[in-house]
């Protein structure tokens, strides 16, 4: 094979931390052509990003130490030279976007200095780089760009600010791009819009584009060849239909199983009076609509999702509903009581039996509590739930029901990985018996692989403990396996509410079709990628084969 | 299992207490301080008992002895002062004046301005409000002019210096502990604790204030050394602790008319001073580190320096 | 922004109230002037006469409501000890306290600034630890302390300095460096702490991405963002400085505002020590202003 764009080669990348060297990447070799998309493909702790932060010479060293290996970049190794000659190949030859734009742009420069600064920086005119900014600003798609130049990172929305760091990476048309998850915290519809972009943008410069992902999605969507990460070591690689199609390594067959949207489908068949009445929920911030008249009914053991994209109200409706923040009107029912009409004294009686679980474990659990201590707090506040003597027997049983073992209730949260600490946050709200969960964004957090563990284990609990579920999330595909009833909101309000199959084999709304058409599918059946924008012809296709 | 979720076994964690010491056996810089620190507190409440009598003691033949000289006895090696007395032992004898006047305030305006803050961060909007801008108003006032009125009015004693340099130092704390307050209460293991119906109280005190906690022993630290600073100048200056009772500022000036041929008289009680503030400033920094279970890894462990 | 410095100032003002009042009342209670400025033979009726032409024997709240309607009309009153209008006397006090200050903050900003961002920059080697420790014995050291072991050592021993009093520049060598020393060690600490933050920042790798040079990722990049809290601390030294610096004064026979304040408190020459709180408090008000300002030029997002 003639020389490669870039090549990496036996890179191994060692970490010295306060628990001795960690071996991040161990000897992991692959290469890039022109015009091609290679994407890296791997859960946290996998080092998917590590040989990125290498090729730009990001890495801090110490702690990181480059064990061995050789990064070819047109055949000249870049671990042999100069930090000076690296810098200016930095920017120019080699480009690279990462995950939060926003973090990742100086708050208090103007974009427009920010995008021409790739090219001073490289003895390019101040006018020239002026003039090429607006243009790149242009052409990347935003609206107004003469204005759009003077603004600050903070005016803009994230899409906007991904396609500000496109602008910038791209100024001196660089052979390369790496972009690091460079879609993930971004809304569906926006995530399927950016990634056009780059692919129209590497159509037109033919540079080659080096993707680093979690999203079996994303992959599907852009790459052309894939490999596979897993602990630092590539377990798989090859073109994306063919590894997708037919998985050699147990790793990636895990992950593609793992992908949701395959299951039955539930058929919802509790009927009587609802458990939770909500009529005509309100909440304003200031001049903002945060909730508008949001009218819904939950029955006993069944599971609502509420599925929108960011701003939507979703999170607003729960804290709502939690009594975290109180509503400018509507009521409530549970059990026939009003909930956002009670006393702080009533209140305090019905928590129980409503439980939260929030998006990240790590912020959620007080990180000075033992598990112990965490998962008994409900009984020190309710004590007429379990006598004290009778306690640490049943915080080991209900450890050991959501997965974990007895003896790591004298552990610490920060001693557990996120997956774990969300079990024990779930734990937690099982201790008090609750009658109803809500979840908000429970999942989102983790590696797809642990969602799915732990999709499964609330699944469990329903069924065994007859539990109601208000499930949040922003992904639609995630709820289809789990969700009895489906709610969408957007801007506020519920858009469309109905069971799980009408939702996802005849969604009435146009916004519920575009959500689901933005939705990547996980699994491409033959094509390399899917055509961006889905026709409403085309979307039937997508959802008969999801059914 | 074998995906990341589950493979993780969890190290076994030591005792909190062993930890820290462990930590601060490997920190050289903060271990001396801390251990120049257990002197001079070992000096403060035994000093007087044992070295009381040396220090009043006049020698008219040593007077102004200058210091590296063990002709006179161990006790003159700082040298001598005006009246023969040995500097050592004064020094000894002043730190327990020095150090109860820092601590007592610091004690007090720790005490008070968290409690204070706890209302300012945790009560009603209104108190909140009330009582910050109660914060700014005292900060606002030039407060070594006021320590400075208020002695002139009153007598100088320990008791009245403490109470004023703690009503002026009672804002950092209150500050510190309703910033943290507003910032913590937010947390989501807060809003977690408020679902599963905690009351205030619980919330107040088994889950905020252990996390504020260790901050405000971090600023008390530091603000001991300021508190010192702040007595020396007052002592210095003449308002403070009046003689006989001697504390390591009044020594700096008492020694200033003889800087001329006896430099040693200044010299050493202000060293003395140094040694103590800049003690507590590398403490402060490490307790800053060491206390914050987010950082504490860089003290941890025989890994390489990050950085 | 307007709403904001209306607050604040309507905040300034309350708390200033609040301290002429205190004041006013609290150096009343330190004794009669009246021992202090006659001879301990004055008759009786001498003694009242002082006390008239002060206006010292009415009652307490009378003497307050008339300090107060002068003040409406810009009257501060007069000094007891130099017969003088005692606005005019702080006012010339302050002249040299201003002066004083501006030297010093302008070498501790420059000075601490840069060498606080190269110690980030080359965090934990040599320079950034002998920085560091020479900072450490500066936020700790007592001024009055240092000014006498200058003096010694300087004046006294080497003769190259003048021990005290106003004159050329030489006289300004001393105290400058010896206030220099604190906020210095201090604000030198917070820029390295900042700093070592902020190169740690996303947006200082996305500079690497692009290409940037050292110099402009530390002194463009970081540093402006690194700055906003530096900003509040030297903010608050630089009011201790404005507030008159009383032992550096006192120790260098410099006529600055905190060495009158506290001759006035001495000499109980009551009117003085009111106009040079005010003095202070609305010069300390205005660089409060200042420092809004700054942040508003450092930080677009708060420009709303």
């Amino acid at each position: 094979m003639a020389e490669h764009l870039l090549e990496v080669r036996d890179l191994a990348v060692r970490f010295h931390t306060a628990n001795g060297p960690v071996d991040a990447v161990k000897g992991i070799s692959y290469h890039l052509s022109r015009g091609e998309t290679l994407a890296v493909l791997g859960e946290s702790g996998s080092g998917k990003s590590v040989s990125a932060s290498a090729i730009m010479n990001l890495l801090d060293m110490p702690p990181a130490e480059i064990v061995s290996g050789r990064i070819l970049l047109a055949g000249r190794d870049l671990l042999q030279t100069s930090a000076e000659e690296r810098r200016r190949i930095n920017g120019k030859t080699v480009a690279m976007i990462f995950q939060d734009p926003l973090a990742h742009l100086n708050p208090v420069y103007p974009v427009g200095w920010q995008i021409a600064e790739t090219m001073t920086a490289h003895g390019r005119p101040r006018a020239e780089a002026d003039a090429r900014a607006l243009e790149l600003v242009r052409r990347v798609g935003l609206p107004e760009p003469e204005a759009a130049l003077k603004k600050y990172p903070h005016q803009f929305s994230g899409g906007q600010r991904q396609r500000l760091m496109i602008a910038m990476a791209l100024a001196l048309k660089p052979d390369i791009l790496i972009a690091d998850e460079p879609t993930t915290a971004l809304d569906v519809t926006v995530q399927a819009e950016i990634l056009k972009l780059l692919k129209e943008l590497q159509a037109e410069t033919g540079m080659g584009m080096l993707l680093i992902t979690h999203d079996l999605g994303v992959v599907a969507e852009v790459a052309d060849r894939v490999v596979v990460m897993n602990r630092g070591e590539i377990v798989e690689e090859g073109f994306v239909p063919q590894v997708y199609a037919n998985p050699k390594h147990p790793y990636t067959r895990k992950l593609l199983d793992a992908a949701p949207g395959k299951g039955a489908m539930h058929e919802p068949i509790a009927a009587g009076e609802p458990l939770l009445k909500v009529r005509g929920v309100s909440k304003l911030y200031g001049t903002f609509t945060g909730l508008h008249e949001a009218n819904f009914d939950l029955m006993a053991g069944e599971t609502l999702a509420i599925v929108g994209e960011s701003g939507s109200g979703k999170s607003t409706l729960a804290k709502v509903l939690m009594r975290l923040e109180e509503p400018n009107g509507g009521t409530a029912h549970y059990k026939g009581r009003d909930l956002l009409a009670m006393s702080p004294r009533e209140l305090s009686g019905v928590r129980r039996e409503i439980q939260m679980v929030f998006q990240d474990p790590t912020q959620s659990l007080n990180p000075r509590m033992s598990v112990f201590d965490l998962i008994s707090e409900g009984w020190v506040i309710h004590p007429e739930i379990l006598p004290r003597a009778k306690w640490r027997e049943r915080v080991a049983e209900l450890l050991t029901e959501v997965g974990l073992s007895p003896e790591h209730m004298r552990r610490y949260p920060h001693q557990f990985s996120g997956g774990q600490r969300q079990r024990i946050a779930i734990a937690r709200a099982l201790a008090l018996e609750p009658d109803l969960i809500v979840c908000d964004e429970a999942v989102s957090a983790l590696d797809v692989s642990v969602q799915a563990q732990v999709v499964a284990l609330l699944d469990k609990l329903r069924r065994e403990h007859g539990i109601a579920f208000v499930f949040i999330a922003h992904d639609l595909a995630l709820v289809r396996d789990f969700a009895d009833h489906v709610m969408v909101m957007k801007s506020g309000r519920i858009v469309e509410i109905g069971t799980v199959r009408q939702i996802f084999t005849s969604p009435r709304e146009p916004y519920t079709r575009a959500l689901l058409a933005a939705g990547l599918e996980p699994l491409p059946h033959g094509a390399t990628s899917f055509p961006p924008a889905l026709a409403p012809a085309a979307e039937h296709q997508v959802v008969n084969h999801l059914a | 299992m074998t995906l990341a979720d589950d493979t993780l076994a969890p190290p076994a964690e030591k005792p909190a207490a062993l930890r820290l010491l462990a930590m601060l056996r490997r920190d050289k810089a903060a271990c001396l301080a801390a251990a120049f620190l257990i002197l001079v507190v070992f000096c403060a409440i035994f000093g007087p008992m044992l070295l009381g009598e040396a220090a009043t003691k006049q020698n008219l033949r040593g007077r102004n002895a200058p210091p590296f000289s063990l002709e006179q006895g161990w006790l003159m090696v700082l040298g001598a002062d005006q009246l023969g007395r040995s500097l050592l032992a004064r020094i000894v004898v002043a730190a327990q004046n020095t150090m109860l006047v820092a601590a007592g305030a610091v004690f007090f305006s720790a005490l008070i301005g968290t409690v204070l803050g706890l209302f300012a961060g945790y009560g009603g909007k209104k108190t909140g409000e009330a009582i910050a801008r109660l914060a700014d108003v005292i900060m606002s006032f030039p407060s070594l002019l006021l320590a400075v009125i208020v002695l002139y009015v009153f007598s100088p004693s320990v008791a009245n210096l403490i109470v004023v340099l703690a009503i002026t130092r009672i804002p950092v704390y209150l500050r510190t502990t309703r910033a943290e307050i507003l910032e913590v209460r937010e947390r989501m293991f807060v809003q977690a604790a408020k679902v599963m119906g905690a009351s205030h109280r619980r919330i107040m005190f088994r889950h905020i204030l252990p996390m504020v906690l260790p901050t405000l022993l971090t600023i008390a630290t530091l603000d001991f050394a300021f508190v010192m600073l702040a007595e020396s100048s007052l002592s210095f200056l003449g308002i403070g602790i009046q003689p006989p009772e001697i504390t390591w500022g009044l020594m700096v000036s008492q020694g200033r008319p003889y800087l001329n041929n006896a430099w040693w008289l200044a010299f050493w009680p202000g060293l003395a001073i140094i040694l103590t503030t800049m003690s507590l400033n590398l403490l402060s920094s490490w307790m800053r580190i060491a206390l914050d279970p987010v950082q504490r890894w860089r003290l941890e462990g025989g890994a390489k320096k990050n950085g | 922004m307007l709403r904001f410095a209306r607050k604040r100032m309507l905040a300034s003002l309350v708390s200033l109230v609040g301290l002429v009042i205190l004041v006013f009342f609290l150096v009343r209670l330190t004794g009669d002037p009246t021992d202090l400025y006659l001879p301990i033979d004055a008759t009786d009726a001498m003694r009242e006469q002082f006390r008239a032409n002060n206006g010292l024997n009415d009652p307490l709240v009378t003497q307050f409501g008339r300090y107060v309607w002068d003040l409406l009309h810009l009257d501060f009153g007069d000094s007891i000890r130099r017969a003088r209008p005692a606005i005019d006397v702080v006012l010339e006090a302050f002249v040299w306290t201003l002066q004083l200050a501006v030297i010093t903050m302008s070498l501790v900003a420059v000075s601490a600034t840069v060498l606080g961002s190269l110690c980030a920059f080359w965090a934990g080697r040599l320079f950034d630890r002998a920085v560091t420790f020479v900072s450490l014995i500066g936020a700790s050291a007592p001024d009055f302390w240092i000014a006498i072991v200058a003096i010694v050592l300087f004046s006294i021993h080497l003769g190259w300095l003048p021990t005290s009093g106003t004159g050329g520049w030489q006289f300004w060598i001393l105290p400058v460096s010896v206030l220099f020393i604190r906020p210095f060690g201090l604000i030198v600490q917070v820029v390295r702490g900042s700093m070592i933050g902020t190169l740690s920042s996303p947006y200082v790798k996305t500079a690497r991405a692009k290409g940037v040079k050292n110099r402009p990722i530390i002194f463009v990049h970081t540093l402006r963002n690194a700055m906003l809290p530096v900003v509040t601390v030297m903010g608050d030294q630089a009011a201790a400085l404005l507030n008159g610096a009383v032992v550096v004064e006192t120790i260098f026979g410099f006529p600055g505002v905190g060495k009158l304040m506290i001759d006035a408190i001495l000499q109980r020459d009551f009117n003085v020590i009111l106009a040079a709180i005010m003095v202070t408090a609305f010069a300390i008000f205005l660089m409060n202003l200042l420092i809004d300002l700054a942040y508003l030029l450092l930080d677009p997002r708060i420009r709303a």
